[in-house]
């Protein structure tokens, strides 16, 4: 450590994912408001700005923060519909919410010295495990054991049925490992790329190959953060889809 | 300090995503997070846009509705419009039909009228002509007469009159 010091570069990519508490200094209990309180606090902030403050004249011609709203509303609802069909709007709420917290948290979190909770595998663990038991709780409820023609493929040759369901097992079980590491994998590992780039910036104070690295690496951390806004989107959408896939799986478990 | 520090740091390096003792900090607040959006959601925004959008549907369905009223109307207006100016114009033929004819029985009347006067004048004038013929004979008889006499005189001789008149008339005759 004396080493980099002396070096002049440190590297610390991860720091920035630290859980620390908003006030002093103290032990984070379940209940410490840390800095993951604050920025989901800050979503909270976010979506009702967005979803209820710009939809306060419900003007019939809509303004452009109505018109987001309505676009973001109309996204979901259009995805839920389309993927589960009709039956599957009566969950649309909870997706709904799923996708608004994810995106807000997403992008809240490329603001430089955010946090962002969706980076930790906690949160998309959970929010992953959430998915995964209700739908698999509304399967079950819907269809009671014919849920379970949903491992038995029955369109394939009988012989290969067996093989298939506990392929089909296995993939179902390892849908929330899936689906919550793409969420938090993706969006841990682009705030760590631009914090590494980050790192290299100030070589130009240091040494002489600086001229050339300090340019690249601003230029790399620009291009990393416009592919993040990218991905913030992109990723949210994605967990939200999945999530319209794996209820229709409950809704319509026949193959 | 320098050292207890480094020693925190080098325990949580590595991820801190792989912390478990914040586990149970981070899920509390996300489930907090996800009841309140939930709540904000479920109980006053998606009522409010889902009843904007419905509407906004209604408005642009009543509005249709209402262009097709008035389409309607605007082509009922026009079929009274080609009706009116159908009606006007056989009305206007008929009018000039009426008027042509009524023109016509004026013309071969007044046409009736000058031919009956023409043949009236031509006759008057015809016996007008044949008195003035007439008269004109009998003022040449007379003249002749007259002038017959007066040379006779100026030649010397006495004219008989019964002998004057015979040889003027057999001229004037002849």
């Amino acid at each position: 450590m004396a080493e980099e010091h002396s070096e002049g570069l440190s590297f610390h990519p991860m720091d920035q994912f630290t859980i620390q508490p908003l006030f002093g200094d103290g032990p984070i209990h379940w209940y410490t408001p840390t800095n993951t309180t604050l920025w989901m606090a800050i979503s909270i902030v976010g979506i009702i700005l967005l979803l209820i403050n710009a939809t306060r004249a419900r003007a019939v011609i809509p303004g452009r923060a109505q018109s987001v709203a309505e676009l973001a509303y109309g996204f979901v609802h259009k995805m839920v519909e389309d993927v589960t069909g009709k039956e599957g709007l009566k969950y649309f709420p909870y997706i709904f919410t799923l996708f608004m917290f994810i995106v807000f948290s997403n992008f809240l979190g490329l603001i430089p010295g955010a946090f962002t909770p969706t980076s930790h595998i906690a949160v998309t663990g959970f929010l992953a495990l959430a998915v995964f038991i209700s739908v698999t709780l509304i399967g079950f409820a819907k269809h009671g054991t014919h849920f379970l023609g949903l491992f038995w493929v029955s369109s394939a040759p009988m012989a290969l049925r067996p093989v298939l369901a506990i392929i089909e097992v296995i993939s179902y079980f390892v849908r929330p490992v899936s689906h919550s590491i793409r969420l938090g994998g993706n969006m841990m590992a682009g705030h760590a790329v631009i914090k590494v780039f980050a790192a290299f910036a100030p070589l130009i104070l240091m040494s002489g190959v600086g001229v050339l690295v300090t340019p690249l690496s601003i230029l790399a951390i620009v291009a990393m953060y416009a592919f993040e806004v990218l991905v913030a989107f992109i990723q949210a959408y994605v967990f939200t889809i999945l999530t319209c896939v794996y209820l229709k799986d409950a809704l319509h478990p026949a193959h | 300090m320098a050292t207890e520090q480094m020693a925190a740091q080098s325990q949580s390096s590595g991820m801190p995503q792989l912390d478990f003792s914040t586990f149970p900090n981070q899920i509390f607040w996300l489930v907090v997070a996800l009841v309140v959006i939930y709540l904000v959601l479920s109980r006053i925004a998606l009522p409010r846009i889902s009843s904007i959008l419905a509407e906004r549907q209604n408005t642009i369905s009543g509005d249709v509705a209402a262009a097709e009223d008035y389409k309607a109307k605007a082509r009922e207006a026009e079929a009274a419009y080609e009706k009116a100016l159908a009606d006007a114009r056989s009305q206007a033929q008929k009018i000039v039909a009426e008027m042509q004819a009524e023109l016509k029985k004026q013309i071969d009347a007044a046409t009736a009228k000058a031919d009956a006067d023409i043949t009236a004048r031509a006759a008057a004038s015809e016996a007008k002509i044949a008195e003035i013929r007439s008269n004109a004979l009998v003022t040449v008889e007379a003249v002749a007469k007259d002038t017959a006499a007066e040379i006779v005189a100026a030649l010397g001789g006495k004219a008989d009159a019964a002998a004057l008149a015979d040889a003027v008339a057999t001229r004037v005759k002849g």
